[in-house]
């Protein structure tokens, strides 16, 4: 058996982890905020680059979003990736993880249609996004890929007959370490390893000499009916900024007074 | 669905620009107009000041019949022979839903060895529970949980599953929600039943955490969601009757795709920040992981557990044990000291439920003096060695 298709799944986000709020206003703050790959997802592609480096394999960037998530991508292939796919399509918009992770798995679909016999593949995620925190998609993923996964890897191993061998880590204090057959998706932890820059070679290659691909709903053969809004269950009812009142003390004076004032409060609350 | 700008209303006051998180409104002509970047999530509306903006909704088909489903189910899991005490924080929240909605609560779990606990759960207010029990199910095997509960699920159609965000419920949780098709929301900190549909209203940080999102599963069944542990409170409740059921199956390690080669204990001394009485947290004010020392230092002279706020664990200057916010622990010590935090709401959701909290922060504005009961305008590094002297002074005086 031989491991040729190494996919690492990737999201672009906002630059930074919290959307900041104009205290005056009361409003967002959004100018200025960079996108960037989201970082658990470098750790992901450093191990896909690892796993090729180590035994072979090509690394094959994907990701789904706006078309301006190309740069993400280009990114991916600065740092070694061989190949990127952008999944982008107005219909696309609105997905919630089910609708993402059925995009997603159409596109590994079509690009594993030329896999042969002896061939098997992988498939890496990072363990959640900074900007939605759900950590949904890449067992969602897994189950329509109809591939056993490990969530939560802090240490991958590829061992004789495709077998892997990871540690996972459950709680704080446990690690398992689990085996199982490839094909099969990883979610990786940033303890995991240390994302290599890309350096000036590799970031001239990701421009001149690579390209992203990108694919439409009609190229992945979608159903309108299970992607974007309409292949999502959930929806987004309401969003709003959560106005707070507190029963708020502001100390004044020097900060001696200030020291010495709260300290006499915390011993009248009987706190210390 | 489409967001639709009544002309005649708008005045052009740009609310809703400043309110979108997508840049997806702009004001032309004094009037806004809907970007390519919208998302429909209708942040813009209640920021509209004068109504103008409308969401339109297509009629709701329902995907299933909704009326086959009922009852609000709890997954429990379990370690080294304990289950997991959000198992019944989500009883506890899950019992005022099951009234709600007039159903059973139901608590689900799989494991072996705890037939004498069952009946224990009624004082946490369930009313049954589906006891799987197998000795391979003493640790947890992902693919199991995830066909026997599926199939579960599928058989008795509960209309709400609730499962404890840790690492084991959100990795079984989305995968049963793509096998059944079922809407899934992650670390919600509200849940509420909508009176005129029976929806639950489930209610999380988003963005990173600054924004709040209520997300619905209009039009199919069953509903999941997860929570993190801490925050709802376990209620005990009168001991009333339970019924038990029990599922007994001969698992084999075969049977799972996946094998467990080894666990290993880390004897690592880890953060407890859910059980401390007093907890010093810093943030990004404090500046880098070598001045972390002075926060430090404040929760020696405290007897205090060192939290920190999610760029402090993003930066490494702190472990991911001590976290504290959404995505690490959701605290309630006594006492809560926030040092050079400024309070985005992913932090707040983890720590306000704090008896007394106090804000050290240079920027008079930072939105963490909204929920400190005492708050002091300053720079950290110049009044914690301060503040630290005091408390010695006073530790001596008794």
């Amino acid at each position: 058996m031989l491991i040729v298709k190494i996919f690492v799944c990737i999201k672009q986000v906002p630059g930074v982890s919290e959307v900041k709020i104009d205290p005056k206003t009361n409003t967002l703050v959004r100018e200025g905020i960079p996108s960037i790959i989201n970082p658990h997802d470098k750790h992901a592609i450093e191990l896909g680059i690892s796993i090729r480096q180590k035994y072979s394999g090509e690394v094959i960037a994907l990701s789904m979003g706006p078309p301006q998530a190309e740069t993400a991508l280009r990114e991916a292939l600065a740092m070694g990736a061989d190949k990127a796919y952008l999944l982008t399509d107005r219909a696309f918009a609105g997905a919630d993880t089910l609708a993402t992770s059925h995009t997603l798995a159409l596109g590994i679909k079509k690009l594993l249609r030329d896999l042969k016999k002896n061939e098997d593949y992988i498939v890496i995620c990072g363990t959640q996004a900074i900007d939605g925190d759900t950590a949904q998609v890449g067992p969602e993923l897994a189950e329509e890929l109809n591939i056993p996964q490990i969530t939560y890897v802090l240490k991958f191993e590829l061992k004789e007959n495709n077998k892997i061998l990871v540690e996972r880590a459950f709680r704080s204090d446990e690690v398992v370490i689990i085996e199982t057959k490839l094909p099969a998706l990883i979610s990786v932890l940033k303890e995991l390893n240390m994302p290599r820059n890309p350096g000036v070679k590799g970031i001239v290659n990701a421009y001149s000499k690579k390209q992203v691909i990108s694919l439409s709903a009609e190229d992945l053969g979608a159903d309108k009916s299970e992607i974007g809004l309409n292949g999502s269950q959930t929806e987004v009812w309401r969003i709003f900024v959560p106005q707070r009142k507190g029963k708020h003390i502001k100390l004044e004076g020097t900060i001696e007074e200030m020291s010495q004032e709260l300290c006499n409060n915390l011993r009248e609350d009987k706190i210390i | 669905m489409s967001i639709i700008i009544d002309d005649e209303l708008c005045t052009g006051c740009a609310s809703c620009v400043a309110n979108c998180p997508f840049g997806g409104i702009e004001i032309i002509d004094n009037i806004a107009v809907i970007t390519e970047e919208c998302t429909l999530c209708g942040a813009c509306i209640d920021a509209c000041p004068v109504e103008a903006i409308t969401l339109e909704r297509e009629e709701y088909i329902d995907k299933v019949d909704k009326t086959q489903y009922k009852g609000v189910w709890v997954i429990a899991e379990h370690y080294k022979g304990v289950i997991h005490k959000v198992a019944y924080q989500l009883l506890g929240r899950g019992r005022e839903l099951a009234n709600k909605l007039k159903v059973n609560l139901v608590l689900v779990l799989l494991g072996d060895r705890f037939d004498n606990l069952l009946k224990d759960f009624a004082e946490y207010g369930a009313d049954e529970v589906i006891y799987i029990k197998s000795s391979l199910l003493k640790n947890y095997y992902s693919d199991l949980y995830v066909s026997m509960l599926a199939e579960l699920i599928q058989e008795r159609k509960p209309e709400i599953i609730l499962i404890g965000a840790t690492p084991t419920g959100r990795d079984f949780a989305p995968r049963i929600a793509k096998k059944l098709n079922a809407g899934l929301t992650a670390d919600c900190t509200g849940l509420e039943i909508e009176e005129e549909t029976g929806n639950l209203l489930q209610t999380r940080p988003t963005f990173g955490g600054n924004i709040m999102a209520t997300i619905r599963t209009p039009t199919s069944r069953p509903q999941m969601a997860t929570v993190r542990p801490g925050i709802f409170k376990a209620v005990k409740v009168s001991k009333k009757d339970i019924k038990v059921t029990k599922i007994v199956k001969d698992f084999e390690e075969k049977d799972s795709v996946t094998k467990i080669v080894k666990i290993i204990d880390k004897q690592k001394k880890k953060a407890n920040l859910e059980d401390a009485e007093i907890i010093v947290s810093g943030g990004r004010g404090v500046g880098s992981k070598e001045k972390f020392k002075i926060v430090e230092e404040l929760a020696n002279v405290l007897g205090a557990e060192l939290g920190g706020s999610r760029v402090t664990i993003e930066l490494n200057w702190l472990d991911q044990d001590h976290q504290v916010g959404q995505t690490g622990k959701t605290v309630a010590p006594k006492l809560y000291i926030a040092c050079g935090i400024s309070g985005a709401i992913q932090h707040l959701v983890g720590m306000e439920n704090s008896e007394i909290i106090v804000a050290i922060n240079k920027d008079p504005n930072a939105p963490i003096f909204n929920v400190a009961h005492y708050g002091i305008v300053g720079d950290l590094h110049q009044v914690i060695p301060v503040l630290i002297e005091e408390i010695k002074k006073m530790k001596q005086e008794e």
